[in-house]
């Protein structure tokens, strides 16, 4: 099939069946499925080590998949990864950046390696410039950057192409509250505008921020799929409710207020109990004469998926 | 198919690498940054070149440059630097140069990102590496000229001579290259080229060798390309210049089929 | 089980022991030879094959065309006599040199072992002294290899040779001391190959090692005679070939000296500029 004719369906962008990934004997996705359509935000939730990148360089076609079938943008990566990378854009977990070469000489270079006139990338290298608001340190070398600026400017990079599909490993890892959302913003702007994004995160709030849908991943496999709210409902309960005790050990309390929650994890330094109803449980605990130094009841978020699903946190 | 990538089928040259200019593109803008450093390398060539030719010269006086005739020493060494400085270029761009952006600067992931393969790398760098070997060795062969130590026009062939000579270098350079894991490896490469440099026929004609020694001597790549060119400066042009050629032109190719499909192993994990 | 030391039981600990900055020097070595003791390996082949290589090419091998030559060796000895001593001297330099660069930015900039140095009681005067002192031990090494190698190859005959690795080691110093206040104050490692390249490479190829500097034009012979591996070379060569008068030894000696010491107040000087901000 062509790429024109192609596009004139709404076969999913991405297609993998028991995609799989082995290092030597280490298997780091092991025999994942999954659909990813045209115009969705859609995300890899997971820890470190659940493979995550190893997925996103298979859809990148810079490595070749050990098992299972791959299919990007109707084509096959292993035949085709060039014609696909060409409409891809790229951002890998770690920056790429040239250190070599200017703010703005990243982006012309790139967008060279495109086969794209010096022209047209002249003047996407401008307009890229204004969207990371990297204007002003378009002739400053790459080096001093701050770690924002230098993501920014990777994403501005990975669009000189104008890709259909933009593929973002762990955008905002390691950025300051502030960074991060300003490359929200810049990411919210994309999707309005059509583009395809496939992210990786193991920031709940992230994947809840930008997300149409997303899947959870935990040790090379997928344990859950579907819209954040919808993972929630079926994975966790509305509310949680928080209990901190003065002591080093939470886990003797847990029988002591176990019928008043659908669930409870004990971690190190808390209790979480998952209820519907966080202020009634909150008094019952009270009402038990028991004491808590702090206690909280929040929403359920995509963590206590994660952590009903594999028990462990996201971060650890 | 199309013409074009029928002929890059044919070749032995690796195919698929349409999009290596962007590459040497790439090369250029970078070095503008930092020319100075592309620039004080002419000068290494040419110092030796003075050092021995007129240093030394005037303690050798002239030597038998191979068949009976009598040469002044500079015009006898001038050709082997010529050679020796084509061979260390293109192992310091295919060695040192590609391994810190193999392992550091992490430059060919971001290339390999878009439509351009290990192929295109492999050309691209290797290209490159000849580009900037050929300017050096013009600038060297001008000097060489003008210091009265080039003895005849087919010198103009010297040129060409010192691009198939660092071809040669820059693509086995390159293949070794994807073996090395650190730093220390490096002291391998100086282990080859240091005694190679020193070794080949360079600083004194083949006759000053034991005579057990000499075949080990003409086994050498560097000897080819001293040969080669010193055979070209000097006029005395023949049917062993052919050799020389092939010579360098089998290693090149076969380093250069190695190393893009290594890269391609080492790059695509 | 080793006890568990806890806030609430204090147990007598041994004081850190602090003496005046500047005394204190043998630290930084102590660190600087622990890290050799890991690379040492890589530098078998700077150290040793690379002077013994161009003792056999250039020595022997264009030595033989030299003592054919018109004037049938060179200042009545064969050239390999001639040549050892000039590479005894020239290797110090660029052993020196090679010491000096690349370990003193990644020290200052990359691995950032000066700060760490600083963040102890250690001043800028040990840091610097210690590094050297390394350095004096390392030239030591090569300097003693080299001579032991040259006079198997019978290149070297005289014992006053004994004499030439102390000027070794001081004229290694003297090159060191200087490099390390330029190497402080760049950025990166470009300035590195200007240094290579327009001192180090010049020197090597022009300051007597491999034939006479009067043989140069008088200008060049001039400059040449202001380096301080010239001098180095005189002194070397001098003793080696048993030709040194008292005189013109204390001159050489004088001057490497005072290099050394211009180096060392620079290089604490640049050394201060970047580590006490
Ligand atoms: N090139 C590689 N060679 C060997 N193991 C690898 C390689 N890349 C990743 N892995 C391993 O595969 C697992 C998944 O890694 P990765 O895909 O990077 O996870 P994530 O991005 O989710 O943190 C990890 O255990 C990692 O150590
Ligand atoms: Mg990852």
């Amino acid at each position: 099939m062509t790429l024109r004719a192609f596009e004139a369906t709404d076969a999913p962008l991405i297609s993998a069946r028991g995609l799989t990934k082995r290092f030597g004997d280490f298997v780091a996705v092991d025999g994942i499925d999954l659909d990813v359509h045209r115009g969705e935000a859609f995300g890899f939730l997971g820890p470190n080590g659940a493979g995550k990148s190893s997925t996103m360089r298979m859809i990148g076609c810079v490595s070749p998949p050990s098992d299972g079938s791959l299919r990007i943008l109707g084509l096959d990566p292993g035949a085709d990864g060039s014609r696909i990378r060409s409409r891809l854009g790229v951002v890998p977990q770690r920056d790429t950046l040239d250190e070599e070469l200017t703010v703005r000489e990243n982006i012309l270079v790139y967008g060279r390696y495109f086969g794209l006139s010096k022209a047209v990338v002249r003047e996407r290298a401008a307009e890229l410039l204004e969207f990371a608001q990297l204007a002003d340190r378009a002739d400053s070398v790459v080096e001093p950057l701050s770690g924002g600026m230098k993501r920014r400017l990777t994403i501005a990079r990975s669009l000189v192409n104008e890709p259909e599909l933009l593929l973002l490993d762990e955008p905002t890892t390691g950025l300051d509250p502030q960074a991060r959302h300003v490359l929200w913003d810049r990411l919210f702007r994309l999707k309005r505008s059509g583009v395809t994004l496939v992210l990786t995160t193991h920031y709940m709030d992230e994947a809840e921020q930008l997300c149409d849908r997303l899947v959870v991943m935990d040790g090379g496999a997928i344990v859950a799929e579907g819209s954040p709210r919808q993972l929630i409902a079926e994975h966790s309960t509305r509310e949680v409710l928080e209990l901190r005790f003065a002591v080093d050990d939470h886990a003797p309390y847990q029988a002591k207020v176990a019928d008043l929650a659908r669930r409870i994890e004990v971690l190190p330094d808390r209790l979480l109990l998952y209820v519907d109803d966080g202020d009634a449980a909150a008094a019952a605990v009270h009402d038990r004469g028991l004491t808590p130094l702090s206690v909280l009841v929040r929403r359920s978020t995509l963590e206590d998926v994660f952590l009903h699903l594999t028990g462990r946190t996201l971060i650890d | 198919m199309g013409t074009a990538q029928r002929v890059s089928r044919m070749m032995p040259f690796p195919a698929g690498a349409g999009m290596a200019r962007a590459l040497v593109e790439r090369n250029v803008r970078a070095y503008k940054h930092a020319w100075t450093t592309l620039v004080s390398g002419f000068f290494e060539p040419v110092f030796y070149l003075f050092s021995l030719g007129v240093g030394m010269g005037a303690l050798i006086g002239d030597i038998d440059a191979g068949n009976g005739r009598m040469v002044a020493y500079a015009s006898f060494v001038a050709p082997a630097l010529m050679a020796a400085a084509a061979m260390n270029g293109a192992v310091m761009d295919s060695t040192f140069n590609l391994f810190f952006k193999l392992k550091y600067a992490k430059l060919y992931d971001s290339v390999l990102a878009t439509p351009l393969g290990p192929r295109d790398v492999a050309v691209g760098e290797i290209s490159w590496a000849l580009i900037r070997g050929g300017l050096y060795s013009t600038v060297f062969l001008l000097v060489a000229a003008v210091a009265g130590v080039v003895e005849s026009w087919w010198a103009v062939l010297a040129l060409p001579a010192a691009v198939l000579i660092g071809f040669a270098f820059a693509a086995v350079g390159m293949a070794a290259t994807t073996f090395m894991r650190s730093w220390q490896d490096f002291e391998y490469i100086n282990l080859t080229i240091l005694p190679m440099f020193l070794f080949s026929a360079t600083f004194f004609p083949l006759s000053a060798y034991p005579a057990a020694l000499q075949w080990v001597v003409q086994a050498t790549p560097l000897y080819h390309g001293a040969a080669m060119i010193r055979a070209l400066m000097l006029g005395d042009v023949g049917a062993s210049l052919l050799v020389h050629v092939i010579y360098l032109l089998v290693m090149g190719m076969i380093g250069a089929v190695f190393a893009a499909r290594r890269i391609e192993r080492l790059l695509l994990t | 089980m080793p006890a568990v030391n806890t806030a609430h039981t204090p147990i007598a600990s041994p004081r850190p022991v602090t003496r005046r900055p500047g005394r204190m020097w043998d630290r930084a070595l102590a660190y600087w030879m622990m890290s050799y003791r890991r690379v040492w390996r890589g530098s078998i082949i700077s150290g040793f094959l690379s002077p013994l290589l161009f003792l056999v090419a250039i020595g022997i091998g264009l030595g033989s065309l030299v003592d054919d030559g018109p004037a049938g060796g060179i200042e009545g000895i064969s050239y390999l006599m001639f040549l050892a001593p000039g590479i005894l001297a020239a290797q110090a330099m660029q052993t020196a040199i090679s010491e000096s660069t690349f370990p003193v930015l990644g020290a200052m900039k990359w691995q950032r072992q000066y700060h760490a140095m600083t963040a102890a009681p250690l001043g800028i005067a040990d840091i610097v002294l210690g590094h050297l002192a390394f350095i004096a031990f390392r030239l030591t090494i090569t300097s003693t290899t080299f001579v032991v190698i040259a006079t198997a190859f019978g290149a070297i005959e005289s014992w006053w040779v004994v004499l030439a690795v102390p000027v070794a080691i001081l004229t290694g110093l003297a090159f060191a001391a200087p490099v390390f206040a330029y190497a402080a104050r760049q950025e990166g490692p470009s300035g590195f190959s200007m240094l290579f390249r327009f001192v180090m490479l010049p020197l090597f190829l022009f300051s007597g090692t491999f034939f006479p500097v009067d043989q140069l034009p008088v200008v060049l012979e001039v400059i040449a005679k202001f380096t301080p591996l010239w001098h180095s070379v005189e002194l070397c060569r001098g003793l080696a070939l048993e030709t040194l008068s008292l005189l013109p030894a204390l001159g050489h000696l004088a001057y490497l000296l005072a290099w050394l010491a211009l180096g060392i107040t620079l290089a604490m000087r640049g050394f201060r500029a970047k580590l006490v901000v």
